[in-house]
């Protein structure tokens, strides 16, 4: 047993429904009981899905205890599969079904029996594997079972496209700015005179996922989705895979150098380096920004970068090679990739915290006092308490990470929201400590002397109480809203009847 | 509508194919109503991966709540439950000192037998801190019925004998009394001038303090004492409860709450609507002042006057219908107050249907249905979401009231909706409030009606389902 406030990455299950949702036309039954879907209310608020969430539950209750699940499953996969005829339903076992242990294979091979669609299990282990791993498994499991039913049936298309292709491999719902990093991603291919073959799993159908050979390579743009499909394609079909996430101009760059060697092998003759060259010094504002005199502000001060594996790694090259700043601690919550991170970030900054407990990541930065934090949300909260600015470059994540506006984190656009997302932490954290030395520009009470006259009313001390209880930022508004209505009617004073019947008055 | 004989309501139950919350996302109000407490949530990362999410930026705010996360060890009894729950106990004690530590039965503590009403009085004698616990599970309850399972386990709790008589009490405070004397004894006088005589009431149901103020003031009016309210502000204040006392819920879910306060604590149950709407508070107070043998003063009145300061809001959805799907226990409550409010309302679907302890309500819910003209929902148990969508779809419903995983794609569908959580966590209760259920049933119509020029009702693209 562990005692446990927060957790970084989500339990097994959410990982496998946010590949499965991702891909169209499928449907997951989660073997769970009531309340397990609340993935659903994530996808519907979180990414604003105008589309029901094609995840339903078949319920784990007190007879499925009792007596096992008999038919309940089959009878919800068959349902499933004549309502919403989905190419494929995904059974997704949670940690409740996995104690069960009913043998949900077989459930599988008899709803097959009767459904049109494909079925399929999940094979994941709720105690073993996390959010991640099980999303980077789900994607390799579903990609397997396509590419050897077109092999059965001897639908594999042969060849190669006639162009130079990618499948961009990864990018998957609730994926912190996935969205938008795909976009231009998709976007920087066209530059590159690359076809984008397909994308999975967001977006895709799993009818065409036979067609993934025909690309050329791979592109695995996050370093926790996508690379076990990645793996299997390479294994199985010797395509070349790069798994160079192109965040930062100098990351970036390297991508593209290795998506050229990896065409050029198989007789692309294409040379980026003019186009690399373009971008970074006159199209990107990063690599200009780092010159400018505004950067020039920011050389030395202190940061503490923790996230996932991805954007962790590439915040702390981007700081300390990029920009000048002194990365004092660069984090990640995937202990399970310890290795990589360690190896990647090792040179850019002083210490290394691998560790899924917030407590230590919050106890650090306290101790390191850093000028900005780059974290999740739980690490902007951190910094809210210590009066440390943070920008969020990982998840978990709330609603305002899932902007509407285009922010690509990917690309060379994404090179110029990672510029004003760390000009705006150190430039907040700077107007702050201004305002504190000089005192501030705070003139209030001066200005609103005239105004708020003061009140005539008395508020006794139950009434006081009750306003004292009201949240801060109505406060004002009742009382006002109270006293008027006192006024108007000739209480002299406040009592709790006073304030109610305010309240039944006007709405107050 | 001909008003033939009153049609009598329909139940019915679904597959419990339906969206709600995890009964364990009790933790979240009751942590923060009861404020010495601990909750400790044993469970797995499912659990604590909703809490963290649903609870939202409430986690940041260091709550007295946690998870003890179970491993694969605690499941296949590698370790032991005994002194894995007393490692995480002595460090919350350490940590938070609180005066009662919940914990919270889940699913898996289920299914693997982890005996915590076992545990619990061994690991509390050692511990010198009281452990309540509660098996608010999904595959059980659903929501707000977590709640009751933590309220049914505390009724345990409450002391069984009023404190020292106060007679016995001034004689050892001789020096304060003396210091107090004039002014002390004159509010004892003036105080109890106010009530009448009557056995003492205890309420159960926590609410927010302003909300238990509200109506404690309420039923002052009618010369009524509360004496208790189950849960109190702090643990330690828990009502003492005697047998004879007499209990009323102010909640719709608390059925086990108010089977324990009768069974094993011999109270007597006053059964009433719940104080939700106008409609719903007066009849309650009358409920309980009948049981009591008063006569009701100045209601009627109380009640039009409240009625009248709603009309602007009434205007909005007299005549439109409202649909229920289901998901928090309210159901039937909001129902009747939106049907007196001239809404009709096809169907209410509801988690569990306990018809018992609603009697009074689904009493009043038709005899509002008469009243009004409309026709009696039907009450559909363990709702099929899908089912329902297509009925919404069919019956081109003017508000749905929903959790959120349907709300957004029925917005985009053009369907107004509601997110049913907010009632949860609003202030609904008593007659000031009743503002506030309008306020927010009304809140997508108002919306839409600003937006209505714009023509962008339908948001997706028509499905070519057949």
């Amino acid at each position: 047993m562990k005692l446990a406030y927060w957790m970084y990455a989500g339990p097994a299950h959410i990982g496998t429904l946010r590949v499965s949702s991702s891909f169209k036309n499928v449907h997951a039954i989660m073997h769970a009981p009531i309340g397990d879907d609340y993935f659903n209310v994530m996808r519907s608020m979180l990414e604003r899905d105008r589309n029901f969430t094609p995840v339903t539950i078949s319920s784990v209750d007190r007879n499925v205890l009792a007596r096992g699940s008999q038919e309940k499953v089959v009878n919800n996969i068959t349902r499933k599969d004549t309502e919403e005829t989905p190419d494929l339903i995904v059974l997704t076992p949670t940690c409740t079904s996995s104690i069960l242990q009913e043998d949900l294979e077989n459930f599988v091979q008899r709803a097959q029996l009767d459904a049109k669609g494909d079925v399929m299990l999940a094979d994941v282990n709720h105690y073993r594997v996390n959010e991640l791993q099980a999303a980077d498994r789900t994607l390799e499991q579903i990609v397997q079972f396509y590419i050897a039913k077109a092999r059965k049936q001897g639908h594999l298309p042969e060849g190669k496209t006639e162009k130079p292709s990618v499948n961009i491999i990864g990018i998957s719902s609730l994926g912190f700015h996935n969205h938008h990093d795909c976009t231009e991603l998709k976007r920087l291919m066209a530059d590159l005179g690359i076809e984008v073959n397909e994308v999975i799993p967001e977006g895709a159908s799993v009818h065409n996922l036979k067609n993934l050979p025909r690309a050329w390579f791979n592109l695995v743009p996050y370093r926790e989705i996508g690379l076990m499909a990645a793996r299997y394609l390479e294994q199985e079909f010797g395509m070349p895979y790069v798994d160079i996430t192109p965040m930062g101009v100098v990351e970036t760059a390297r991508c593209i150098r290795k998506i050229q060697q990896v065409i050029n092998a198989q007789g692309a003759e294409v040379d980026y380096e003019e186009y690399i060259n373009n971008q970074t010094l006159y199209v990107s504002q990063a690599a200009w920004f780092s010159r400018s005199i505004d950067c020039q502000n920011l050389t030395g001060k202190k940061a503490v970068v923790f996230g996932d594996n991805t954007h962790a790694a590439a915040m702390t090259k981007i700081l300390a090679r990029e920009m000048g700043i002194h990365v004092v601690l660069a984090g990640t919550y995937c202990k399970y990739d310890e290795e990589w991170f360690r190896e990647q970030v090792s040179e850019y900054c002083d210490e290394v915290l691998i560790s899924d407990d917030n407590g230590a990541i919050g106890d650090a930065i306290a101790r390191i006092e850093p000028s900005a934090i780059f974290g999740t949300q739980m690490e902007r909260h951190v910094g809210k308490r210590l009066s440390i600015p943070c920008g969020v470059i990982a998840a978990p994540i709330h609603v305002q990470d899932f902007p509407i506006g285009y922010k690509p984190f990917l690309g060379y656009e994404g090179t110029n929201q990672m510029a004003d997302l760390v000009y705006n932490s150190f430039t907040l954290g700077m107007e702050d400590h201004l305002l504190e030395i000089f005192g501030g520009h705070d003139t209030k009470e001066v200005i609103t002397r005239g105004i708020s006259a003061d009140s005539d009313l008395g508020w006794n001390k139950e009434a006081q109480a009750e306003l004292n209880k009201v949240p801060g930022f109505v406060r004002g508004k009742v009382k006002r809203n109270t006293e008027k209505f006192a006024r108007e009617r000739g209480f002299s004073e406040i009592t709790l009847e006073v304030m109610y019947a305010a309240k039944e008055a006007v709405g107050a | 509508m001909t008003l033939a004989a009153p049609e009598p309501l329909n139940f019915e139950c679904e597959t419990g194919n339906y969206h709600t919350f995890c009964p364990i996302s009790c933790v979240a109000w009751l942590y923060q109503k009861i404020e010495d407490s601990f909750f400790l949530v044993i469970g797995t990362k499912t659990c604590g991966y909703f809490l963290q999410n649903a609870m939202g930026v409430m986690i940041f705010a260091e709550p007295r709540y946690a998870m003890a996360e179970l491993e694969e060890g605690d499941i296949s009894a590698q370790l032991n439950d005994y002194e894995e729950l007393k490692r995480l106990c002595l460090q919350i004690k350490r940590d938070r000192n609180p005066s009662v530590i919940v914990w919270i039965g889940t699913c898996t503590t289920e299914i693997i037998k982890m005996d915590l009403e076992g545990l619990a009085p061994k690991l509390e004698a050692e511990l010198g801190i009281p452990i309540v616990t509660a098996r608010a599970n999904g595959l059980d309850y659903a929501f707000t019925q977590g709640e009751d399972t933590v309220l049914a386990s505390m009724v345990h709790k409450c002391p069984d004998k009023a404190p020292v008589v106060e007679a016995d009490k001034e004689e050892r405070n001789a020096i304060s009394k003396l210091l107090n004397f004039g002014r002390k004894k004159e509010e004892v006088v003036a105080e109890q001038s106010e009530y009448v005589d009557h056995p003492p009431l205890v309420l159960f149901g926590s609410l927010p303090d302003p909300v238990v103020t509200n109506l404690t003031l309420e039923l002052k009016k009618q010369g009524i004492k509360v004496s208790g309210w189950l849960p109190a502000k702090r643990y330690t204040e828990l009502p003492v409860i005697e047998e004879g006392y007499y209990v009323a819920g102010v909640n719709p879910f608390l059925s086990r709450t108010a089977t324990t306060l009768m069974r094993r604590r011999k109270c007597k149950l006053i059964g009433a609507p719940f104080p939700i709407g106008p409609d719903g508070t007066r009849a309650w107070i009358e409920k309980i002042c009948s049981v009591f043998g008063i006569e009701p003063k100045g209601l009627d009145e109380r009640e039009a006057q409240i009625w009248e300061n709603l009309e602007d809001y009434i205007k909005l959805i007299r005549g439109k219908s409202v649909f229920f799907m289901g998901d928090n226990l309210l159901e039937i409550s909001l129902a009747r107050f939106l049907i007196r409010c001239g809404m009709t309302c096809h169907e209410i679907g509801i988690p569990y249907m306990d018809k018992r302890y609603q009697a009074a309500e689904l009493a009043l819910l038709e005899k509002t249905c008469q009243e009004m003209g409309v026709p009696t929902p039907r009450i559909v148990e363990k709702p099929d979401n899908y089912n329902q969508i297509q009925r919404i779809k069919e019956l081109k419903t003017d508000l749905v009231i929903t959790g959120m995983a349907h709300a957004n794609p029925l917005e985009a569908r053009g369907i107004n909706t509601k997110w049913s959580v907010e009632f949860t966590f609003a202030q609904i209760h008593g007659f000031t409030n009743a503002r506030d259920i309008l306020e927010l049933a009304t809140r997508p119509l108002r919306r839409n009606n600003n937006l209505k020029e714009l023509g962008w009702e339908k948001l997706v693209k028509e499905e070519a389902k057949v």
